[in-house]
Order: C-alpha cells, then sequence, then structure tokens
C-alpha cells in the first residue's frame, strides 16, 4: 500500500515524485511504457519559457513565471544542463508588432522580468543571424533552455534515490475505489493500492480521469515535428528565437539546445490518434521553410534527425489541476509550458494533497542531489583519468559522435531510473544521439545492454515491448 | 615525440604504415578505435577485393590480413581500443583507451585513415515513424556477419550504393526476402558488378527513380511506402505504393569523417568531405597527409591501398625533411567532373590523377587544359558516378602548367 501513486512517468509525474520523496511517504510512479519520459516530456520544444504567453490569472501563467524561476536551482540539484539564453520573439510587420506589444504588457502582468522590446538594429545586433526582415522583438532575457528527458530521468531517478518506486510497463487500465484509497490495475493485471493518486497520464489523462468518476476533461494530440542540426550548425543563433504567435501556438521557432544542436520546429496540427507520432513530409518542409523565413545561416545539410511530439492539449485553455474524486488529483491538458511550470505544479499538487489530509513530515535524510549523468564527460583530464584507473570502461569511447564511453553506458543501465533499452542508453548518455545516429555504436551498446540485463543479445530492444532490433540468429532456421 | 602516427588501422591505415616503414622510417605508431586492426573489411565476408592488387578475389578479412601480417612481422607498434579525441595545429594528438587512459603525442608527421561513416535516415528526412528495424546496410552487415544476429526477414533497400547491393544478397542467402531495392537516382550508384552479381542473380528488382516516402510501424517496421521521382526528382504522387516488410536498410551514401581533421584546421573540400590535398597526399596542414575513404569515398579497396602507400611514402619523406614541393597548381574540375583527388599538383612528376563524374555520359571524352591548351585526352565507352576513373598526367605534359581544369564532353 503506497501513500501516494502517480500515474505517469513524464516530467510532471517525476517533478512531482521528487517532491514528495522529500516527506516520508510511500511513493510509486506508474508508467506505462519501457521508460520514463516517453511522451511528450521527450519530444517537445526544451524550452524554459519565460511567461509572457499565458493569459494573467490563469493557472498556467502563475505556474510558468513560478516554474521558470524555480528551474535552474533545480536543474542544479538534478545534475542537468540549463542555459538561460534568453528567447526572442521576432516581428516582421506592424500587425506583429502590436502583438508583440501586447505580449510585452501581458508578460509584464504575470510577473516576467527584465521585458523590453527591441527594434531592428538593436535585434540584429543581439542575433545577427536573425532574419533582416525582422522589424522588431520581445527579449525576454529569463528564458532558458534545458534537456526535458534529461529532466525528467533525473527528477525520477532522484526520486528513487530517495526511496520512490518506478513500475513501468505498467499500464493503468482499471481503477478501483478501496476504501478511502485506489486500486490500480494494469493491462497485465498487476495491481498497486494507493492511498492518494495523482492523474499525471499526459495525453492519456482523460482516459485516467474517467477511470474513476465521469469528468468532462477532454484531452486531444497537437502534433508537433521538429528537425534537428548536428552541432556544426549549434551556433546560428544564441537565444531561443520566435514567430510572433498565433492562436495555434507559439510558431516555428529556432533554438540552440544545451547539448549544443540546432533545433527546429514545431509545427501545430490538431490529429485524433493519440498514438500517431509520425512526422510528415508536409510537416518536415513546413518547419523547414519557416526557419529559413526567420533565420538566415541554416545549412539544412547538418539535418541528422527528426521527429515528432503530442502536446495533450485540454478542452479548458488552461491547466486542468483539479480533484474529480477525494484523494484524485488530475494534472491534465499541461500543454506548452508544462515542462517550464513542472517544478511549480509539484508544489501545487503537493499543497493539494497536503489540503486534502495527506500528512507530510520532511525527511531528515532527503538527498536533493544527483550526480550528473554526464559527470565523466565534464571531468578535467586527469579526474577522468583517475575514474578510467579505476575503471577501465571510461577509457574504451562506444559512441565516437558524442565521444561517449562504455563506462557511462554501464553507469546508464546501473543507475536509477535504469535504461533497459536502446533509446533509454541514448537518452541518458546521449551514445547513437550524434551524426552517424548509433550506425557504428548500435551493435556495441546492444552487447553491453545484454550482458548488463543478463538477457540475450536479440532480445534487447529499441524501447520495449515489441520493438526489437534483431529477429533471432543466422542460419536459426537451419537444419544440419 | 613520435616520428609518425597514423589514425587508422583499416586498409588506408595499415597501406600506409607500411609504405613509411618501406622507405626507412621506424618510429609509427597506428591508433584503432576497434579491438582489432581492418576496419570495414573485417565485415566485408564477401570476395571481389585485391582484383587489381593481387589479381585474386580474395575477401575483406583476407585482404586486410595480408597488410596486417605484414604490420606483425614488422613489429609496427598498434594501439587497438585507442580513440582520438583531437588533433591540433601543431599535431599534438590526443586519445583515450582503457589502458592508458587519456594521453597525448607529439607527432612530426600525420596521417588521417579514420574512413567514412554511412549517411543515415535522419539526414534524409523521410518521414512516419520511428521503429526498430531501421538499418544502415554497414551496421546490418557487421550483425549478420560479426554478431550472427539477422536484423530482419522482409527488407527493402534504399540506396543501391555497393554495401546495399552486397547486403541484399546477403540477406538473401541468409534466408530473407529482399523484395525490392530503391534507387532515387535513374542509375544506380553501385559497382556494375555488383548490380547483376547480387540483384540479377537473385531476382531483386532495382526500383531506379523510386525513393521511400513514408516509414509504418509504431515499435518494429511494418512497411514502408515507396513512390517514383520524376526527372528533376519530385514524387508522383500517384506511384505510391505500400510495400510491407519488417525491415528497412539504407545505402545512402558514405561520408567521411573529418571531424578530426576539422580540429587540426585542415582546409576541408566541400565536394568529397574530405581534405584538400597535393599529390603526395599532403593536407593544407604540412605533414599531416589523407588517404581512404576519409579523403574521399573509394568504391575498390585496391585503390584505397594505392592511394595510402603514397602518403606513406611521402610522410616518410616529410620526416626526413626530403619532400620538396616545387610549383603549386591547382587543379579544377567542370562540373561534369564532380571532383578531384589530388586537388593540386605541387611536384612535376608523373601523377594518377583520380576523379568521379556527376552523371552517366556515355562516348565521353576526358580532357585536361592547362589555360587553353588541351595536355591530355582520353575517351571512355561509359562512366557513371559510383565508378572512380583515373588518368595519368606525365611529367612532360605539366612542363609548362600553372592552372589545370579537368572537363568532359560528350561526343
Amino acid at each position: 500500500m503506497y501513500d501516494v501513486a502517480i500515474i505517469g512517468g513524464g516530467v510532471v509525474g517525476g517533478m512531482l515524485a521528487r517532491t514528495l520523496s522529500s516527506y516520508k511517504l510511500k511513493i510509486c510512479i506508474l508508467e506505462k511504457e519501457n521508460d520514463v519520459a516517453m511522451g511528450a516530456s521527450k519530444a517537445n520544444s526544451a524550452i524554459v519559457h519565460a511567461g509572457f504567453d499565458a493569459e494573467p490569472g490563469t493557472i498556467k501563467a502563475k505556474l510558468n513565471v513560478k516554474g521558470s524561476e524555480m528551474m535552474e536551482q533545480t536543474a542544479k540539484e538534478l545534475g542537468v544542463k540549463y542555459k538561460k539564453n534568453g528567447s526572442l520573439v521576432v516581428g516582421f510587420s506592424d500587425e506583429d508588432k502590436k502583438k508583440i506589444e501586447e505580449l510585452y504588457d501581458r508578460g509584464v502582468k504575470n510577473g516576467v522580468r527584465e521585458l523590453s522590446i527591441l527594434d531592428s538594429e538593436e535585434l540584429h545586433t543581439l542575433e545577427p543571424n536573425v532574419s533582416p526582415d525582422a522589424v522588431c522583438a520581445l527579449n525576454a532575457p529569463t528564458g532558458a533552455i534545458v534537456c526535458p528527458y534529461e529532466l525528467t530521468i533525473a527528477a525520477i531517478g532522484n526520486a528513487m534515490d530517495n526511496g520512490a518506486d518506478l513500475k513501468v510497463n505498467f499500464e493503468v487500465s482499471k481503477i478501483n475505489k478501496v476504501g478511502a484509497g485506489f486500486e490500480m490495475v494494469s493491462s497485465n493485471s498487476d495491481k498497486v493500492n494507493a492511498a492518494y493518486v495523482v492523474n499525471a497520464a499526459g495525453i492519456y489523462a482523460d482516459a485516467v480521469a474517467a477511470m474513476v468518476c465521469e469528468t468532462d476533461i477532454h484531452i486531444h494530440p497537437r502534433r508537433g515535428e521538429y528537425v534537428l542540426l548536428d552541432k556544426t550548425s549549434g551556433k546560428v543563433v544564441s537565444h531561443t528565437v520566435f514567430r510572433t504567435p498565433s492562436a495555434m501556438g507559439k510558431g516555428i521557432l529556432v533554438t540552440p539546445t544545451v547539448d549544443g544542436n540546432l533545433l527546429l520546429g514545431p509545427t501545430a496540427e490538431e490529429i485524433e490518434d493519440k498514438n500517431d507520432t509520425a512526422t510528415t513530409a508536409d510537416g518536415l518542409s513546413t518547419v523547414l521553410i519557416r526557419c529559413t523565413e526567420t533565420t538566415t545561416g541554416i545549412n539544412l545539410r547538418d539535418t541528422i534527425t527528426s521527429f515528432c511530439g503530442l502536446r495533450a492539449v485540454g478542452n479548458t485553455g488552461d491547466f486542468i489541476i483539479n480533484s474529480t474524486e477525494e484523494h484524485f488529483i488530475n494534472a491534465a491538458g499541461i500543454e506548452s509550458p508544462g515542462l517550464s511550470a513542472s517544478p511549480a505544479i509539484a508544489e501545487y499538487i503537493t499543497e493539494m494533497l497536503k489540503d486534502m489530509g495527506l500528512e507530510l513530515i520532511k525527511k531528515e535524510d532527503f538527498n536533493p542531489i544527483r550526480k550528473p549523468a554526464h559527470h565523466f564527460r565534464e571531468a578535467s583530464v586527469a579526474e577522468k583519468n583517475r575514474m578510467i584507473a579505476k575503471n577501465r570502461a571510461y577509457g574504451r569511447i562506444i559512441c565516437r559522435c558524442e565521444g561517449v564511453s562504455e563506462g557511462e553506458i554501464r553507469d546508464a543501465i546501473r543507475t536509477n531510473p535504469p535504461a533497459r533499452d536502446l533509446d533509454g542508453v541514448k537518452r541518458r548518455t546521449r551514445a547513437q544521439m550524434g551524426r552517424c545516429q548509433g550506425g557504428f555504436c548500435m551493435p556495441y551498446i546492444t552487447e553491453i545492454l545484454s550482458e548488463e540485463l543478463g538477457v540475450s543479445y536479440d532480445s534487447i530492444t529499441k524501447n520495449g515491448g515489441s520493438s526489437k532490433l534483431m529477429t533471432g540468429k543466422t542460419k536459426e532456421d537451419c537444419e544440419i | 615525440m613520435t616520428e609518425l602516427v597514423i589514425i587508422g588501422g583499416g586498409p588506408a591505415g595499415m597501406s600506409a604504415a607500411l609504405a613509411a616503414y618501406e622507405n626507412g622510417i621506424r618510429d609509427i605508431l597506428i591508433l584503432e578505435r576497434d579491438e582489432r586492426l581492418g576496419g570495414i573489411l573485417q565485415q566485408c565476408i564477401h570476395n571481389g577485393f585485391g582484383l587489381h592488387r593481387f589479381g585474386e578475389e580474395l575477401t575483406g578479412p583476407e585482404y586486410a590480413w595480408r597488410y596486417e601480417e605484414r604490420v606483425r612481422e614488422l613489429g609496427i607498434p598498434v594501439k587497438l581500443n585507442t580513440m582520438v579525441l583531437d588533433i591540433s595545429v601543431d599535431k599534438v594528438i590526443t586519445a583515450t583507451n582503457p589502458t592508458d587512459g587519456i594521453f597525448q603525442i607529439q607527432a612530426k608527421a600525420v596521417i588521417l585513415a579514420m574512413g567514412c561513416r554511412e549517411r543515415s535516415r535522419g539526414a534524409l528526412n523521410i518521414a512516419g515513424t520511428r521503429p526498430a528495424g531501421v538499418y544502415s546496410a554497414g551496421t546490418a552487415q557487421k550483425l549478420v556477419n560479426m554478431k550472427g544476429f539477422m536484423p530482419g526477414k522482409k527488407v527493402v533497400i534504399l540506396g543501391s550504393g555497393d554495401i546495399g547491393l552486397i547486403m541484399a544478397r546477403r540477406m538473401s542467402l541468409e534466408g530473407a526476402e529482399v523484395k525490392a531495392v530503391c534507387e532515387l537516382m535513374p542509375y544506380s550508384g553501385g559497382l556494375a558488378r555488383n548490380i547483376e552479381q547480387c540483384l540479377n542473380d537473385f531476382n531483386i528488382p532495382l526500383l531506379l527513380s523510386h525513393t521511400v516516402v513514408k516509414i509504418h510501424g509504431k515499435k518494429r517496421v511494418e512497411g514502408v511506402t515507396i513512390a517514383k521521382v520524376d526527372e528533376k526528382g519530385k514524387l508522383i504522387k500517384e506511384t505510391m505504393q505500400f510495400i510491407e516488410c519488417d525491415t528497412l536498410l539504407l545505402s545512402v551514401g558514405l561520408i567521411p569523417e573529418n571531424e578530426l581533421t576539422k580540429s587540426a584546421g585542415i582546409d576541408i573540400n566541400q565536394i568529397t568531405n574530405g581534405a584538400d590535398v597535393t599529390q603526395s597526399r599532403e593536407t593544407s596542414v604540412p605533414g599531416v597527409f589523407a588517404c581512404g575513404n576519409v579523403l574521399h569515398v573509394h568504391d575498390l579497396v585496391d585503390y584505397v591501398s594505392e592511394e595510402a602507400e603514397i602518403a606513406g611514402k611521402n610522410a616518410a619523406l616529410y620526416i626526413k625533411g626530403e619532400l620538396k614541393n616545387d610549383v603549386d597548381i591547382p587543379i579544377e574540375t567542370d562540373g561534369k567532373i564532380r571532383y578531384s583527388v589530388p586537388q593540386r599538383i605541387t611536384q612535376k612528376k608523373d601523377t594518377k590523377v583520380f576523379f568521379r563524374v556527376a552523371n552517366v555520359y556515355e562516348n565521353a571524352e576526358i580532357k585536361v587544359y592547362s589555360g587553353n591548351e588541351v595536355i591530355f585526352k582520353t575517351r571512355k565507352p561509359k562512366v557513371a558516378p559510383g565508378e572512380m576513373q583515373c588518368i595519368t598526367l606525365k611529367e612532360d605534359q605539366l612542363k609548362n602548367a600553372k592552372k589545370l581544369k579537368i572537363g568532359l564532353e560528350v561526343l
């Protein structure tokens, strides 16, 4: 029997688990995939928004600004890369300029600091590769970038280091009320009981909410396609460059990532299918066209991959953080700026749980610090050599493009939350994330996974379930 | 200080080491990232290697062994499992391996022989899902030939580069069904003999002017949508068709791996993606040489060895202070010829010039101009981008040359 069960191992569930793990509570995260951060938390713009977008007075606005302020410290504690690179919203017309002035006013109302409006000259001095056609920009120096899956993995890892449990491949298919608490039944008929439940199921939050009682929560997916460029293109801009927003979102942006790549996207397309994370030829070409409109100097030959994420768009226009049943909280419709708001959402929900009667007693031995996954990479040469002397595996480079050693890959499989598949290793170490996209290192990583997990080479998957990399041995069907 | 450091222990690195040794250099070190010498040849278990060099049809490992055996006999030092992390402009090499940790070597001369990588799916922006079952042909080759595992049973191959063709045959021999090889261009980028022996002999259809437009399947590939393209490479929507498969192999081009070359501040050629070199295979940084697929992508290893010997010999001359450059004659190409290697001639002596054409041309005349004067010409019944060409310019033809241009005319 857990005190709190969190349904969904995304950034919202992860941040909440971490906050709750600082109290004397038994916590469990239930994740339907083979790894955490498998939904919107792994495929978004990776921006910590300053907070000028949201309608003043909404929970979204309040939690965005607060979360954004908390993020730097949170990232530091979790050993996650974070960079306050500043955001620019560029305008190309008088109409855009009006909108930018609105955003400025809204930002000021929301409590965003240091906002200013730049003219063309100031803009191009700050960011020379912005299109010469841009006439003005909103400058938000408090805007930042962070790696969303790294943050989620680190938050859940830290929660686990502080005693929280994670159950992967636990797809909640039914929730039974048992006494004052709940029993979650998975699609494999596993069961978990908890006194309090938080529904952080992302795009499926409406379905999970409906397992407990009738609600009017409705979530639909809004598809966003992205293109990622090689690090050789990572310095085209230093700020996150947005276009002036429209009803469909914040428009297609150009931003460096914390790892030094250049990210272009997203599109915004309302779709029905919650499984449809396929990229489309039209979507990708829209991204490329729009980006070259805002920014010069992008070399599309540097493209290394493209991907697609689904924003969990709610039906109220605001985050839906409420309780539809006693001891049951929904964190639904957490679309952008959900990542930015996530540390504040965690605090907000913790307060709600307290108000519902959950007893919160601080753990004396709570450790908010997580050793950075990239600790080896960032060590000095002398320090690295000390580590290699102790553990030879740090001296053997497996991923040549990103310079990732065998030791770091083994760490990723041994550290909370452990990587169990190829994509899990990728998100934790960056191995396979470079320009060859795993062409060289994939057979070696597969071997390391099979050794560490104690399973056969051909049972290793790309991302769990039926995503097996091999269909069997050669000559398996031969009779001798 | 090490006299000669060779980065890469594949066919290029080993040939270069042997040539340097034969030219009097003893203080040589080969740095190899893999756990064995031989490079990609280790996984090329098919035959056809060495026809030009040895007059025999060797397998890849056999070809590599001829060089490795000699490297061992001569006792040329090799560090395996060693990844070079950086080369500085003044030839300080930083590398790492499990036994030495991170270490630095000051080299007098360096030979770059790091090879190339395969272009990935991401670089092509193929739309669709991102399931398991999409591999580059070389990765699949490693899995099948070295690890002993099948990457799939029903295969579509995009791109008709040589590795793709070889893998079409390999997968068929291993019991997989290769449904089609799609090639975006109206001609194949592979060797004619591979089309014959790897596709035609196995009744595998080669669909020219076709490409994969979408990948299907959530967790594992379930199929691909292919379509024909017109002369301009534009998709013809009405020709879209779904092919059920569990695997998509990509053989869509090779890219020389020049990240280290760039870190050393060496000039890179925009067309070959390798260094610009003289006929000694010396790069823009004196004492740094390049050869093999890191310089430009070859289709035959025999030519790699030949080129590496040039680099090895000249690195030896450089170390001994005997490498003299007396002229600087740039070689330009006319567009129908995509590029040449070398890109500059610095010594007036007999020089082999390798080049690739941009398209398939029949009845082509290749001419080398010095100013307006034609100093060399030759006819070829058919040339194709997939087959590297070679001409030899004689010392006396270079006598008055200041600037050369190689052109192609269709007769």
